[in-house]
């Protein structure tokens, strides 16, 4: 019975996750729309809101190409590694109080272990696709995430230093007993960190070198063509949701917020991941992208020196306080 | 009558020794780097069953997320057409064979008087308790801090020597800017 229950669980959370990530793709063509002074899709039903459905449709019906000369149980592998690394991160994150399908010790140090392992598609992907282009972004993804992955362990060490757990739960209901109600005021160098590297990891501009379309056509995914490419779309979006919502549960104080609303226990970590949604779109609207090797040195001679001396202040404040 | 540790422990055990072994025979580097990381979750499950949680996470961070993605990154420049070619480090055969048995004999040998080490402070239970990542916290830095810290010297000495490798002679890369 209680296996029932989980797997219940675990297919709602999953379809309410899926459902959010086609909407953020119609929420981020409106969002980027508007902000150059356009509609956005309008033909699809009313506002253009049957739009993610259409895509869907077109997508999962397209012909699945296989270029020749691609290394085949690689090529096949490395979509649904992307995919299998983002959603498996959902089972540790906690969408409301109690409502979290694997309450485990090490929430966020598992949320890391996935994302680290989500990277493997990318790159693989380059690689088998037999591409020069694919096979560029695949490099560039590699190294990029390597050195993100650092600075972004590295700003959380903040966050967990000062709540004394990795539960993610206890670091929200810490959070809470804190002076200002969020860590994104007393860790405010940790939570640009986060903020710059959660950028750089999921692949987005202005870090987004492994799929920069100017140079190379559409990077690692370049020979990926119907179903195949939607599963890469699918684990991008859903490791935008699962950052967004690390953000807001380890730095904006989760679901707690000024007051609280009735029969929705998570409004306010709602309102707080939408905005961090947002900001991935405003974020991309706004800011030109990197060249490779000013990114290389802004993540190694900037953010982990700044992400180290927030540890060390962390550590002084917290012996002082005790 | 097996339990179901004992099942998880055999699957584990057999899966580590199988992907092992088919890591080191496949012609694809590539190939073998992916049933190398396959390796390692099954690595981390290893742990997990041992109730060491910090330590399965940190092995799929550390060797999975960085490790083996850098040893990726190295097979990638290497021009996987062009098949390595490496002498024999040892020319004959049955020689071979001989050292193989000898070096396999002795080490079952040394696995038959392998002691358990008498329980210590930390019971399981008590691990359970306190939860892993705040036992090895507490134990690193009181009783194991100077290993630690030698540790991380001897890393930093290994970062030091790469920078050392990697960053070229400033008069060398000016006449290479000259011409």
């Amino acid at each position: 019975m209680e296996f029932v229950t989980t797997l219940i669980i675990i297919l709602a959370v999953v379809a309410v996750v899926l459902l959010h990530v086609a909407y953020a793709t119609y929420f981020e063509r409106k969002v980027i729309g508007h902000m150059q002074v356009r509609m956005g899709p309008m033909r699809v039903g009313p506002h253009g809101l049957l739009q993610p459905i259409a895509d869907f449709v077109k997508l999962f019906f397209k012909e699945d190409v296989v270029p020749a000369g691609v290394d085949r149980p690689v090529f096949y592998a490395a979509p649904i590694i992307s995919l299998v690394a983002s959603l498996s991160s959902l089972a540790a994150v906690p969408f409301a109080r109690g409502l979290v399908i694997a309450d485990i010790n090490i929430g966020l140090l598992y949320i890391f272990a996935m994302s680290s392992v989500a990277s493997y598609g990318v790159v693989l992907a380059g690689w088998a696709s037999n591409s020069k282009y694919a096979f560029l972004g695949g490099l560039r993804s590699s190294a990029q995430v390597i050195s993100y992955e650092i600075a972004m362990g590295l700003s959380l060490v903040g966050v967990m230093m000062s709540a004394g757990s990795l539960n993610l739960t206890d670091i929200v209901e810490a959070q809470k007993a804190d002076f200002f109600g969020c860590y994104a005021i007393p860790q405010i160098l940790g939570f640009f960190v986060f903020v710059v590297a959660m950028l750089a990891e999921t692949n987005r501009t202005p870090f987004d070198l492994p799929e920069c379309e100017s140079e190379l056509v559409a990077g690692y995914f370049t020979e990926y063509s119907g179903f195949r490419f939607a599963l890469f779309m699918l684990a991008e979006y859903v490791g935008m949701v699962i950052m967004s919502t690390i953000a807001a549960l380890c730095f904006l104080g989760g679901w707690h917020g000024p007051f609280d609303v009735p029969y929705i226990p998570n409004f306010w970590l709602l309102i707080k991941i939408y905005f961090m949604i947002f900001f991935y779109f405003w974020i991309r609207a706004t800011l030109p992208r990197y060249r490779y090797d000013q990114l290389m040195r802004l993540g190694w001679k900037v953010l982990i020196p700044l992400a180290l001396a927030n540890i060390v202040v962390t550590g002084i404040v917290k012996t002082f306080i005790s | 009558m097996i339990t179901l540790q004992q099942a998880i422990f055999a699957y584990l055990a057999i899966a580590i020794l199988g992907l092992s072994a088919a890591a080191v025979n496949l012609r694809n580097p590539v190939h073998s780097v992916l049933l190398v990381l396959l390796m390692f979750f099954h690595m981390a499950g290893m742990y997990l069953t041992l109730n060491a949680e910090f330590l399965a996470a940190v092995q799929i961070i550390v060797y999975a997320g960085a490790i083996l993605v850098l040893y990726l990154f190295v097979v990638f420049l290497v021009d996987l057409n062009l098949e390595l070619r490496i002498e024999r480090f040892v020319r004959n055969h049955a020689t071979g064979t001989v050292i193989t048995i000898g070096v396999l004999t002795v080490l079952t040998a040394a696995a038959i008087s392998f002691v358990p080490a008498p329980p210590g402070h930390w019971s399981i239970e008590m691990i359970r308790e306190i939860t892993h990542t705040r036992a090895i916290g507490a134990e690193i830095f009181s009783n194991y801090l100077l290993p630690f810290e030698i540790t991380g010297v001897i890393l930093l000495i290994a970062v030091v020597g790469a920078m050392v490798i990697a960053r070229k002679d400033k008069n060398e890369k000016r006449e290479v800017t000259r011409s």
